[in-house]
């Protein structure tokens, strides 16, 4: 098999206090490792705290790992000075969430999509134009949009904006963080549809950071579930939903409300609230919560480990399987 | 079913911007009965939280205002009170007292500078005339009945001391204060996640069984209006479109607007299924239009698959599709 184009091993990022605020060390990730294969999507998914903007924003070097490695196509960035790393940094590309708060109000579109490039030197004006154009196009929006700005777009039309602006610099790898979450359910499928065609006409690589599973079923070949910086399950997406393994992983399927009016009678409610991650439990982190904890869990932190049907999981109990 | 505690009938409210007037919500019609929880569901600018704020008297008054209609709350003596009109006085008293209100973030509906207990006492001295100490009591007892641990101590904490989902229940506590007839809970779950949602939702589900208030519940989310709503109204341009209980609603819409929500949220398991089919997922062609630009006739027509000549004229009237599920659309026999 080819070498992964992402490769990110032992990454840890600790928020220590600065000169301007006190209290402990935050641990918001701990020792995350996982690949991504050239032309596949990985999802993150996890509630607030779990790290997964924190992964997101650290696999394009936005802010600086603790420690751990992250190598995009063979070339670690965490140890790039500024100049290779604004080179490799053309391959990747971000989405935001906030198709209101990520686009300038006193830019043209034209500007908003062509600022990269600018960045980069590429091109000149009319190839950039042109670029630019074709971006739009292959976000479905109209070719005048060129010369509007972001306020007279709807929050659909405004996430195309922002994919298009992603996708100018033709990237090979993009991070979409919480890309729908802003958006209405009518508008969230349309954007869906629209990433998952880009990504298969164009071979991008794709992390899609989510707090709802529901949503990244259909984008994602394999969905990694964060809780309080750690991993706690990995597996493709349609075994991850046919078969959870991991009990955390059963909890927030079970919580997201289903159409069914029938269905909430075998759903199980976690007790309690997420810990902080400035004072994690001890052992495993979701052992606080956990409806199957043993007295062990607190002991040592379970290590991933693959399961019979092709999971990985973090927990030490195997009867629940 | 007894006198509903809430009765809004032709419900009109608009905005005043760039010099014209525009109709924020028209035509709605809506009753809740003791014990009874109506969600009110649609998406951004669909006139959802207009309709919310229509009811307490909160809507931005420089620009806002209810142009008809009347909303007509039952209140704990069994007097019928009309709101729309009412000065701000009366409606103050009203207001925290026979209404309850929770919103969507609990960080901004809390005074960071006053502790928990003292928030939630307030209420309790100014309207129900307590003395400091025992509304101090109350506000413990209150904290303990919405599920938080260690009431005692946490009653004598700031709002950033707790978590989001602790918040909500303080929140929670603060509305239910002087026991109303009514709670109003605007997207009180849209910014937690899903663990705490699922919390929230049974705390609420459970104190409505104790005390029989009228909840009316408004959100963006269907899988949460399955979850905790007796009854459903979907609202789209600022318009109900369709109604009834939600066990009709949801196994058969009879409007195309509700029927392909319904198709647009993912479901678990299915999208697997989906994507190995080639097939993309459902969606809603369009955008939702803008309520100054409205189109003649149906506002959902442009997006609609089923428009005839017909829904570009008039705006349809509500149809009883059921003897108690209501569609705004011409075609509901053909859904």
């Amino acid at each position: 098999m080819d070498a992964p184009f992402l490769s990110v091993r032992n990454l840890t990022k600790h928020f220590a206090p600065t000169a301007f605020s006190r209290g402990p060390i935050v641990r918001a990730l701990d020792d995350i490792s996982f690949d991504i294969a050239r032309g596949q999507v990985v999802g993150l998914v996890g509630e607030s705290g779990s790290g997964k903007t924190t992964i997101g924003r650290s696999v394009l070097r936005l802010i600086e790992p603790t420690s751990g490695e992250i190598r995009i196509d063979g070339v670690d960035i965490t140890r790039l000075s500024a100049g290779p790393l604004a080179r490799q940094r053309r391959k990747m590309q971000y989405i935001f969430q906030d198709p209101f708060a990520s686009l300038s109000p006193r830019m043209t579109i034209g500007q908003i999509l062509t600022e990269g490039l600018d960045i980069q030197g590429i091109g000149n004006r009319h190839e950039r134009r042109a670029r630019a154009q074709k971006a739009l196009a292959a976000v479905e929006l109209p070719v005048d949009a060129y010369d509007r700005y972001a306020h007279e777009f709807s929050g659909g039309q405004r996430q195309r904006i922002g994919i298009a602006r992603a996708l100018t610099l033709e990237p090979e790898f993009i991070v979409a963080d919480e890309p729908v979450s802003a958006l209405d359910v009518s508008i969230q499928a349309q954007i869906i549809n629209l990433l998952r065609d880009l990504q298969l006409r164009l071979g991008l690589t794709m992390l899609f950071i989510s707090h709802d599973l529901a949503v990244v079923e259909y984008i994602c070949d394999t969905v990694i579930v964060l809780y309080l910086g750690r991993i706690m399950e990995v597996a493709p997406a349609a075994a991850l939903y046919a078969r959870p393994q991991h009990p955390y992983t059963r909890a927030l399927l079970s919580a997201i409300p289903s159409l069914d009016p029938l269905a909430k009678q075998g759903r199980q409610v976690l007790k309690g609230d997420i810990p902080s991650p400035a004072n994690p439990p001890t052992g495993c982190v979701f052992r606080t919560r956990c409806p199957v904890a043993l007295d062990a869990c607190a002991g040592t932190v379970p290590p991933l480990r693959a399961t019979s049907d092709g999971h990985l999981k973090a927990c030490i109990r195997d009867d629940i399987a | 079913m007894d006198a509903p505690i809430l009765s809004i009938s032709g419900l009109r409210a608009v905005f005043r911007i760039a010099g014209r007037d525009i109709a924020a919500v028209q035509d709605v019609d809506l009753a809740i009965g003791s014990g009874e929880t109506v969600a009110l569901v649609g998406e951004s600018g669909s006139g959802k939280s207009v309709t919310s704020l229509s009811i307490i008297g909160l809507l931005p008054k420089k620009i806002g205002h209810i142009a008809e209609g009347s909303i007509a709350l039952r209140r704990r003596d069994g007097t019928v009170t009309e709101l729309t009109g009412l000065d701000p006085e009366s409606l103050r008293k009203v207001r925290g007292n026979d209404i309850g209100m929770v919103f969507q973030e609990p960080m901004t509906s809390l005074n960071p500078v006053y502790t928990i207990g003292e928030q939630i006492a307030e209420p309790i001295r100014i309207h129900r005339g307590k003395s400091h100490r025992d509304a101090a009591a109350d506000a413990v007892r209150l904290l303990a009945q919405v599920g938080i641990p260690d009431p005692d101590r946490r009653a004598r904490q700031y709002p950033h001391e707790l978590s989001g989902g602790m918040r909500q229940r303080a929140t929670i506590a603060m509305a239910l204060s002087c026991d109303p007839t009514l709670l109003i809970a605007d997207e009180p779950t849209t910014a937690l996640d899903v663990t705490i949602q699922a919390q929230i939702l049974d705390l609420l589900a459970e104190l409505q069984a104790q005390r029989g208030m009228g909840i009316l519940f408004v959100t963006h989310n269907l899988g949460v209006v399955a979850e905790i709503a007796d009854r459903v109204a979907v609202m789209y341009a600022g318009r109900i479109v369709e109604s009834g209980p939600v066990s009709e609603v949801f196994t058969r819409p009879r409007h195309p607007y509700t029927a392909g929500l319904m198709r647009s949220v993912p479901r678990l398991g299915q999208a697997s299924a989906l994507k190995a089919a080639g097939t993309p997922l459902p969606t809603i062609a369009g955008n939702v239009p803008s309520l100054a630009l409205l189109p003649k006739g149906c506002s959902f027509a442009p997006r609609c698959s089923m428009a005839v000549d017909a829904c570009r004229t008039a705006v349809p009237p509500l149809f009883a599709a059921t003897p108690t599920q209501q569609s705004r659309c011409l075609r509901w026999e053909d859904l």
